[in-house]
C-alpha cells in the first residue's frame, strides 16, 4: 500500500477546504469574519507542514510524485494563498455574502495547484488543473454586484474550457503515441521510439494549453479582462499561484516526458518567450487601470520565466523556482497595496493614486518596491531572480535573447515608474484623507516587503533551496 | 586592521536613513542634523581610510570578504586600491557638503533625505566592491532614488528629465549586465569554478573576439553614465532639473561611476578589447570636449552652462582612458576627483544663488559680487579650477592626461589622425572653457551693481560649509598633488602592467 504519510499536506488541505465550507454553513452571518481567520491560520499551519516535508520523496500509486520540486511549489502556493486570505478579510466582508465559500474555494484552488505540481501522471495532472480552473471561475465571478466580475467569470469559463480541451487533446495524443499516461514511462517510450507526427502534434497542443495557463502571448487574451473584473485579492492569487502551478506542470511534462524532443519544442518556447516579453511590456505602457497594468506586467513576467524553460538546464529550473517564489511576494505586494487603496477609495485607476505617498507612506512604499522588484531593480529580490534567469540562457548561448529580455525589463521600468510618478510626484486631491489600512493587511504588506528586501540583499537561503530542489528534479 | 572601515563608510548613510524613518516629518531640523551626522561619519572614516591607506605597499587594502551566495561564487567582498580610494573620499566629501547645500529644503524633507542617503549608499557600494555582482547591484541601487529626487524636488521640466535620465541609465546598464553575465560564465568555464571576484576574473585569458564584444557592451553600458557622446543627451537635462544636492552628487560623483566602471571592469578585465576600441573612444571624447564646451558657451541658464561643461570635462577623463598609459590613466583618475569637487562646488553655489534669486538666467544677473562676495569668490575659484589654473587640483589632472595622450604614438585612420592631433584638439577645449567660464563669471558676478539684487544675502552659516570644504580640497590637492598622485599611481600601476602585457592589436580605425 502506498505511503499515505507523503500525502499529508494534500489531505490536510482538502480537509481544511471542506471544513471551511461546513463552517460557512454553521456560523451565523454576523460572525463570519472569523472564518477568514480560521482559513489564514489553517493555511499558515499547512505551509509549515509542507516546508517540514521538503526533503520527503516517493511515488504514490504509480504516478503521484512527491519530491522537493513539488514540495517547493506547494510552499509557494500556500504562501500565496495565505497572503490572499489575509488580504481578503476586509474586501470580502465588504461584499457581504458567502464568506465561508470564498475561503473554502481559495483553499480548494490551492489543492488543485498542489495536485498539478506533484502529478507525475497525465490524468491526475488534468484533474488538478480542472480543480484549479473551475474554482477560479467561481472566484473570478465572485462580485455579484459588478458586471465586469461576471464577465470575467464567463470569459474564464469559456476560454479556460477551450484551453483545457486543447490540453486534453494534447495529452491524449501523447498517450496515443507513447502508450502510457505516466510521465516517466512516456519519457522512456519517446527515447526509444523517437518523434512520431502524433507526438509532435501532441507536443504543440500541450504547449498551447500550458501557454494559456501561464498567460503566454498569443494565448494571453483572457487575462487582462479577467484580472480587471475579478475581485482584487483573487486577481493577485490568480496571477501568482496559477501561473506558478502552470510552470510547475509544464516543467514536469516537457522536462520529464519530452526531453528527447527538446530541439523541437525549444524553438516554440523561444518564439513564445519573445512574443510574451515584447507584447506584454509594450501593451502595458498605455494602461490606465492598475489591475490591467499588472495584468500585462504579469504577462511579461511569464515571458521571463519562459527563458528558464528555454535554457533547459538545472540552472534554468532553479531560476524559475526562485523567481516564481519571490514573484509571489512582489506581485501580491502590489495587489495588496491596490486592495488597500480600493478598500478606501473604491478605485483602481492609476490617476487616482496621485499623491498616495502623502496619504499613506506605507501603501505607496509597498507598491513602489513591489513594482521595482517586478522590474528587477536591486536591491529588491526580483533583480536576483532575473539575474539567474538571464544567466541560465546566456549560459546556453542565447545572448540576443538575454539582451532582448533585459531591454524589455527596462521598458517595464517605464510603466512601473508611471505608477510611482502618480504616487510620489502627484498631489493628493483636495480634502483627501489618509488611508485606513486594516492591521492584518498592514502586517501582510510589511512582511512581503521585508521578504523582497531580505531575499534581494541575502538571496542565499532561497537560492540554495530552489537550486537543490531543481537538482532533485533531474535525479531519477 | 580588523575594523571593517569600508563597510562602515557605506552603512553610515543606511543607519542615518533608518533613523530618519523613525523621526516624525515635522522635526525637520532633527532630520537634517541626522543626515549631516551620518554623512559626517562617512567622511571622517573616509579621510581616516585615505590616511591609513599605505600607498607604498599599494594593492587592495581594507579587505573584507564574506561568502554570500556560494552556489554562484558571489561574495560580499569590499576593498579599495589606489584608484578607488580617492573616489570614496570624493563621494564622502560631496555628500557631506550636499547635505548642507540642501539645508534650506522645506518640502517633504523626510523623504528627501531618505532617498538622498539611499542614493549615496549605492555610490559608496560601487567604489568599494570587489565582487562584480555587488558592483552591479550597487550601481543600480543608485538609479531609482535619483528618479524620485529629481521628479519630486527638481525644477525645469523635472518629470521629463527624471524619466529620460532613468531610462538612459537603465538601458545602458542592461548592456553592462549582459557583459557581466557573459564574463562570469566564460570565466567559470575556464577556471572550473564560479566566481564574481574581479581580481580572479582578471586572471582569465579571454579570447580576442570575446574581449571585443564584451568591452563594447561595457563601453555602451558605462559610457551612458560618463556620458560619452552621443549617449549624453540625458545629462544636461538631468543636471538642470535636479535639486542642488542631487546635481552635486550627480555631476560630482555619479558620472564618475561610469568612467570608473569602464576602467575597473572594462580595461582591467579586457585590455585587448580596450586597445581595440580605444581609438573610437579617443575620437568620440574629442567631440565631448569641444562640442560640450561650445554648447556651454551659448547657454543662458547657469546650470546648463555647468551641465555642458561637465560633458566637456568628462571628455578629458575619456581621453585619459583612451590613451591607455600610466600618465594618462593617472590623469583620468585624478581628473575624476578634481572635476567631482569642482562641479559640486559650482552646483552648490548656483543652488545658493537660485534659492535666493529664483532665477538662473545669466543675462538678468550682473555685479552680484557686490551683494554676495563669498559666493562670487567661490565661483571664481571653481572657474579658475575649471580652466586648469596651476595651483588648483584640476591642473595636475589635465596636465597628466595631455602628457599621456600627447606621448602616445599611434596613428589612426591610416595616418590621417593621431593621438597627438587629438590631444591638441582637446587642449583647444581649454581655450573655449576659459572663454565661457570667464564670460559667465563676468556677466554674473562682476560689472556695475544692480539694485534689483540688493535683497540677496551672502552665503553664511551652514551655507559656507560646502564652499569652504570644497574650495579647501581643490587648493589642498592642487598645491600638494603628491598627496593624491602617489596613491592613484599605486592603483594604476597593475592596470598598466596588464595593458602592456596584452598583445598589441590594431585598433578599430
Amino acid at each position: 500500500m502506498a505511503n499515505l504519510y507523503l500525502l499529508t499536506v494534500e489531505i490536510l488541505t482538502a480537509a481544511l477546504g471542506l471544513g471551511l465550507l461546513a463552517l460557512g454553513l454553521l456560523v451565523p452571518k454576523s460572525d463570519r469574519r472569523g472564518i477568514g481567520y480560521v482559513a489564514a491560520a489553517g493555511l499558515a499551519g499547512l505551509m509549515v507542514a509542507a516546508f517540514s516535508m521538503r526533503d520527503a520523496s516517493g511515488v504514490i500509486l504509480g504516478g503521484y510524485v512527491i519530491d522537493s520540486f513539488g514540495t517547493y511549489f506547494k510552499v509557494l502556493f500556500l504562501a500565496a494563498a495565505l497572503l490572499t486570505a489575509v488580504c481578503s478579510f476586509d474586501y470580502v466582508e465588504k461584499m457581504g455574502f458567502n464568506q465561508g465559500e470564498y475561503y473554502a474555494l481559495l483553499v480548494l484552488a490551492t489543492l488543485g495547484m498542489m495536485v498539478l505540481a506533484s502529478s507525475g501522471e497525465l490524468i491526475s495532472l488534468y484533474l488538478g488543473l480542472e480543480l484549479m480552473t473551475i474554482t477560479f471561475c467561481i472566484l473570478a465571478a465572485y462580485r455579484l454586484d459588478d458586471a465586469r466580475s461576471a464577465e470575467a467569470g464567463i470569459k474564464y469559463v469559456l476560454l479556460g474550457a477551450m484551453s483545457s480541451a486543447i490540453l486534453l487533446y494534447g495529452l491524449s495524443l501523447v498517450y496515443g503515441a507513447s502508450g502510457s499516461t505516466v510521465i516517466k514511462e512516456i519519457g522512456q517510450a519517446v527515447a526509444a521510439g523517437g518523434a512520431s507526427p502524433a507526438l509532435l502534434l501532441g507536443t504543440i497542443f500541450l504547449l498551447a494549453g500550458f501557454a494559456f495557463k501561464v498567460t503566454a502571448v498569443p494565448f494571453h487574451m483572457w487575462s487582462p479582462d479577467v484580472y480587471e473584473g475579478a475581485p482584487t485579492p483573487v486577481t493577485g492569487f490568480l496571477s501568482v499561484a496559477s501561473k506558478a502551478a502552470g510552470f510547475a506542470a509544464l516543467v514536469r511534462v516537457f522536462f520529464g516526458a519530452l526531453p528527447d524532443l527538446h530541439n523541437f519544442w525549444v524553438q516554440l518556447f523561444i518564439a513564445l518567450a519573445v512574443l510574451t516579453m515584447v507584447l506584454g511590456n509594450l501593451v502595458a505602457i498605455p494602461q490606465t487601470n492598475i489591475k490591467r497594468l499588472l495584468a500585462y506586467s504579469s504577462i511579461s513576467q511569464a515571458g521571463y520565466l519562459l527563458l528558464g524553460i528555454v535554457s533547459f538546464s538545472v540552472l534554468g529550473i532553479g531560476a524559475i523556482m526562485y523567481y516564481a517564489m519571490l514573484y509571489v511576494f512582489g506581485n501580491m505586494g502590489a495587489f495588496m497595496a491596490a486592495t488597500a487603496f480600493y478598500n478606501t477609495d473604491g478605485s483602481d485607476e492609476i490617476r487616482d493614486y496621485a499623491g498616495l505617498a502623502r496619504r499613506s507612506p506605507l501603501v505607496a512604499a509597498v507598491m513602489l518596491f513591489s513594482l521595482l522588484s517586478l522590474a528587477g531593480i536591486p536591491p529588491m529580490a526580483g533583480f536576483v531572480g532575473k539575474f539567474y534567469l538571464f544567466m541560465s540562457i546566456i549560459s546556453r548561448g542565447y545572448i540576443w535573447l538575454a539582451i532582448l529580455g533585459i531591454l524589455m525589463s527596462m521598458v517595464s521600468v517605464y510603466y512601473y515608474l508611471l505608477v510611482a510618478k502618480a504616487m510620489y510626484l502627484g498631489n493628493p486631491p483636495e480634502g483627501s484623507q489618509p488611508l485606513r489600512v486594516a492591521p492584518g493587511l498592514q502586517v501582510a504588506m510589511v512582511v512581503s516587503l521585508l521578504v523582497l528586501f531580505l531575499l534581494g540583499i541575502y538571496p542565499t537561503p532561497l537560492t540554495d533551496y530552489a537550486m537543490n530542489s531543481a537538482v532533485s528534479f533531474f535525479m531519477p | 586592521m580588523n575594523f571593517p572601515i569600508l563597510t562602515a563608510i557605506m552603512l553610515a548613510p543606511v543607519v542615518g536613513l533608518l533613523l530618519i524613518l523613525l523621526i516624525p516629518e515635522k522635526e525637520q531640523l532633527t532630520i537634517k542634523i541626522t543626515a549631516a551626522v551620518a554623512t559626517f561619519v562617512s567622511l571622517v572614516l573616509a579621510i581616516l581610510a585615505y590616511v591609513l591607506y599605505d600607498h607604498g605597499q599599494g594593492g587592495l587594502q581594507f579587505l573584507q570578504d564574506i561568502p554570500w551566495v556560494p552556489a554562484f561564487g558571489i561574495n560580499y567582498s569590499v576593498c579599495v586600491d589606489g584608484m578607488s580610494m580617492p573616489l570614496v573620499l570624493l563621494t564622502a566629501i560631496v555628500i557631506f557638503t550636499g547635505v548642507f547645500a540642501s539645508w534650506d529644503m522645506t518640502k517633504r524633507v523626510k523623504e528627501f533625505f531618505i532617498f538622498l542617503l539611499m542614493l549615496v549608499t549605492g555610490v559608496f557600494g560601487v567604489f568599494i566592491s570587489r565582487d562584480l555582482f555587488f558592483f552591479y547591484l550597487f550601481f543600480e541601487v543608485a538609479v531609482i532614488p535619483m528618479y524620485l529626487l529629481i521628479g519630486i524636488w527638481g525644477s525645469t521640466r523635472k518629470e521629463y528629465a527624471a524619466m529620460k535620465l532613468t531610462l538612459y541609465l537603465l538601458v545602458g546598464s542592461a548592456f553592462a549586465l549582459i557583459g557581466i553575465i557573459a564574463t562570469f560564465l566564460y570565466a567559470a568555464q575556464q577556471l572550473g569554478h564560479a566566481t564574481f571576484d574581479i581580481q580572479t576574473l582578471a586572471t582569465v585569458k579571454y579570447d580576442l573576439g570575446f574581449q571585443k564584444f564584451v568591452f563594447f557592451l561595457m563601453l555602451i553600458g558605462f559610457g551612458v553614465l560618463v556620458p560619452i557622446w552621443p549617449l549624453h543627451l540625458w545629462s544636461p537635462d538631468g543636471h538642470v532639473a535636479a535639486p542642488t544636492a542631487v546635481s552635486m552628487l550627480h555631476a560630482g560623483v555619479l558620472m564618475k561611476l561610469g568612467a570608473y566602471g569602464l576602467i575597473r571592469v572594462g580595461v582591467f578585465l579586457f585590455p585587448e578589447g580596450a586597445k581595440y576600441w580605444a581609438p573610437l573612444i579617443a575620437v568620440l571624447c574629442i567631440v565631448n570636449v569641444v562640442y560640450g564646451a561650445m554648447i556651454a558657451m551659448v547657454q543662458k541658464d547657469l546650470k546648463f552652462v555647468i551641465g555642458y561643461s561637465s560633458v566637456s570635462h568628462m571628455g578629458y577623463v575619456l581621453l585619459g582612458i583612451a590613451a591607455l598609459n600610466t600618465l594618462s590613466l593617472n590623469g583620468a583618475v585624478a581628473q575624476m576627483f578634481a572635476h567631482g569637487i569642482m562641479t559640486a562646488l559650482f552646483f552648490a553655489l548656483v543652488g545658493n544663488v537660485y534659492h535666493k534669486a529664483h532665477t538662473r538666467e545669466i543675462a538678468r544677473f550682473g555685479g552680484l559680487a557686490h551683494q554676495m562676495p563669498r559666493v562670487a569668490a567661490g565661483f571664481l575659484i571653481g572657474g579658475l579650477a575649471s580652466l586648469g589654473l596651476p595651483g588648483l587640483n584640476n591642473f595636475v589632472a589635465e596636465f597628466l592626461i595631455f602628457m599621456g595622450s600627447f606621448t602616445r604614438e599611434q596613428s589612426l585612420l591610416g595616418g590621417l589622425l593621431s593621438y597627438r592631433f587629438l590631444s591638441i584638439l582637446a587642449i583647444s577645449g581649454i581655450v573655449i572653457t576659459a572663454t565661457y567660464v570667464l564670460r559667465v563669471v563676468k556677466n554674473t558676478f562682476f560689472g556695475p551693481r544692480k539694485a534689483e539684487w540688493d535683497h540677496l544675502e551672502d552665503a553664511r552659516g551652514v551655507e559656507m560649509v560646502p564652499i569652504v570644504v570644497l574650495v579647501a580640497t581643490l587648493i589642498l590637492f592642487g598645491l600638494l598633488p603628491s598627496l593624491q598622485i602617489d596613491m592613484i599611481n599605486s592603483g594604476v600601476a597593475p592596470l598598466v602592467a596588464k595593458i602592456e602585457a596584452a598583445k598589441a592589436i590594431g585598433g578599430i580605425f
